[in-house]
């Protein structure tokens, strides 16, 4: 066995990875395709202030963050149907007014940076059982949703009007989609922290959106995607010894440039076949008119000759 | 013609008790069942931040009608539609759909609607014709609906109808405007709905690709009874297609049979002289 699997705490960071990184891009493509990226990154800075307020307060930061996401993601979903703020604005407000708070909480505290570290971006030390239960719950949860909602939420993400003409409780599912997004980033923080956990839920949906077809592949191959990149950044961070945010990030970028590399390279090779074949068209045509003329001249010649 | 004008003043009064109770008078004096009046406005008003959008709105479009609904950019013709189909919830007044308040109908089989673009179709949206074509089959929340995957009839139909059965593989967002357009009609369509609502379906279409658009939608209401409400800027494809016109600019300008629509009209919705070349009605492919 690999030394790296021999520490318990390491065991840990894997199977937090694995989870992570299954269930956090399979929302993500819901996010991505609507354009609502940005939420991603607003509840995690949210999850943030939740985790100031427990360290200040010593109380169970996974509750306290989860409690935070779960009201913001109610909030801004319903300042949007409300049109009460353009959905950005209402993002902007949350985001800009969470990161705030955990300022503020932060400088009165000025004790726990330490631990406000890891929660900023992951540590592999920390991942501790009753996280892994919190993730794994989660994890089914999450499955068992969007199974049930498999059509209402391909609807949804196709476009909102007509899914509501087609009797879907797009409201009701969009909360949905909104608190489960803020439970992802609650329980993922531990593993990539809450200012990386945004990229790890869009990023595996870029490269699968690149290769792939169908929304349902789409969604299982950006959590095979998720997975990978989550695990291999894991063992960078520990080989390394660098924090596993940033290790997990970068090999999510790295694989999202190898497939745009790729696909670019096999769009152009493919105009380069068909800029070949127009080509030949275009020789064999000209040869064909060019050969009429000299047939025709040599026709000419031998008539001449005659 | 069925055509219920409520802009005809001294009529309304009698039309709104008449709807209470599930009948309502038509332009020709006929009596009709709300059943047959697929949208009705009572009224209606629209804000957005106390600016109305759209006001005062009293109108029908009775079963069977090729409704167009004209006005210049912002005169609240989207909003109007919107309003219809339950997707906005009117300031003041009433919307009715199948004589139902729009905002809380249920019947949703019987609508079909195809918007002049989809937030989808701007993004490398992954799915098929055939998946997007198959949305229309949804007939509400099954907890094994991921179960039950497949071909159905009423899909390959659907596609055949929109003249899009080749395209039923490739990927939404690899189509031209034209094809997402005739996909999201093949969509509207799997359930056959009573009432087919079209927001500028053929804005970004090509001339060829409009003409076919519109033959097809001629036939859904011709050969399949199909009402139609289409929101159009186009004069001449509203003076070509359409039985019915309503010209909104805020407040609705005109309302009446397409072949009423007169220069007058026209110059008074855009705010400048519009001539007006009419077909006689005896010689219209209607």
């Amino acid at each position: 066995m690999p030394e790296v699997f021999q520490y318990e705490f390491m065991n840990r960071a894997i199977i937090g990875a694995v989870l992570v990184g299954a269930t956090a891009p399979a929302f993500g493509v819901y996010l991505v395709l609507r354009r609502l990226s940005l939420i991603a990154d607003t509840l995690s800075h949210v999850a943030l202030a939740g985790v100031a307020i427990a360290l200040l307060t010593k109380t169970f930061t996974s509750v306290v963050a989860l409690a935070a996401t779960t009201a913001a993601a109610v909030s801004i979903e319903e300042l949007r149907m409300r049109r009460l703020l353009p959905g950005d604005a209402a993002l902007a407000v949350f985001l800009y007014g969470s990161l705030a708070v955990a300022v503020v909480l932060i400088s009165i505290a000025d004790g726990f940076n330490s631990t406000l570290f890891s929660y900023l971006f992951g540590s592999i030390l920390t991942v501790t059982e009753t996280d892994l239960w919190w993730m794994a719950s989660l994890a089914v949860v999450i499955v068992v949703f969007m199974l049930l909602f498999s059509s209402e939420l391909a609807q949804i993400t196709f476009d909102p009007d007509l899914a509501k003409i087609n009797g879907v409780r797009v409201h009701l599912l969009n909360l949905g989609l909104a608190v489960l997004t803020g439970a992802t980033i609650t329980v993922s923080m531990r593993v990539v922290g809450v200012l990386l956990v945004g990229a790890l839920i869009v990023i595996p949906v870029l490269v699968s959106l690149r290769v792939t077809k169908g929304l349902t592949r789409t969604v299982i191959t950006s959590s095979i995607v998720g997975v990978q990149v989550a695990v291999v950044g894991m063992l960078i961070a520990y080989y390394t010894d660098v924090a596993p945010g940033g290790s997990v990030v970068l090999t999510a970028i790295s694989l999202l440039a190898i497939v745009e590399i790729g696909a670019f390279a096999k769009r152009m090779t493919s105009r380069s076949v068909h800029d070949q074949v127009i080509a030949n068209h275009t020789h064999a045509h000209d040869s064909h008119a060019h050969g009429a003329v000299v047939d025709s001249d040599f026709e000419h010649d031998e008539h001449s000759h005659r | 013609m069925n055509l219920v004008d409520d802009q005809s003043n001294s009529t309304n009064a009698t039309l709104l008790n008449e709807t209470e109770s599930h009948k309502i008078s038509a332009h020709s004096g006929e009596i009709l069942n709300t059943e047959q009046v697929p949208v009705r406005f009572n009224e209606t008003w629209f804000s957005y931040n106390s600016e109305p959008v759209v006001r005062d709105i009293n109108f029908s479009i009775t079963q069977g009608e090729f409704a167009a609904i004209l006005g210049p950019n912002g005169s609240g013709k989207t909003t109007l539609m919107k309003l219809a189909l339950g997707l906005l919830k009117p300031t003041s007044g009433q919307v009715l759909l199948f004589g139902e308040p729009a905002e809380s109908f249920t019947d949703w089989h019987r609508v079909g609607y195809v918007p002049q673009r989809t937030q989808a179709t701007e993004s490398r949206f992954p799915a098929s014709v055939r998946e997007i074509v198959n949305f229309g089959s949804y007939s509400g929340f099954s907890p094994l609906a991921i179960f039950r995957r497949g071909r159905t009839s009423q899909v390959d139909d659907a596609l055949e109808m929109a003249g899009i059965t080749n395209l039923a593989d490739r990927r939404v967002s690899d189509l031209s405007v034209g094809q997402q357009q005739r996909m999201l009609i093949a969509r509207s369509l799997v359930r056959r709905p009573d009432l087919l609502v079209l927001d500028e379906p053929v804005a970004g279409v090509d001339a060829a690709g409009e003409e076919q658009f519109h033959t097809m939608v001629r036939r859904l209401n011709r050969d399949l009874g199909i009402t139609i409400v289409m929101v159009s800027h186009d004069i001449g494809a509203v003076m070509r297609e359409a039985t019915t016109c309503a010209c909104i600019n805020r407040d609705i300008v005109f309302h009446g049979p397409v072949h009423q629509l007169d220069a007058q009209a026209l110059s008074g919705l855009y705010g400048f002289p519009v001539d007006v070349l009419l077909h006689d009605p005896e010689h219209t492919h209607r």
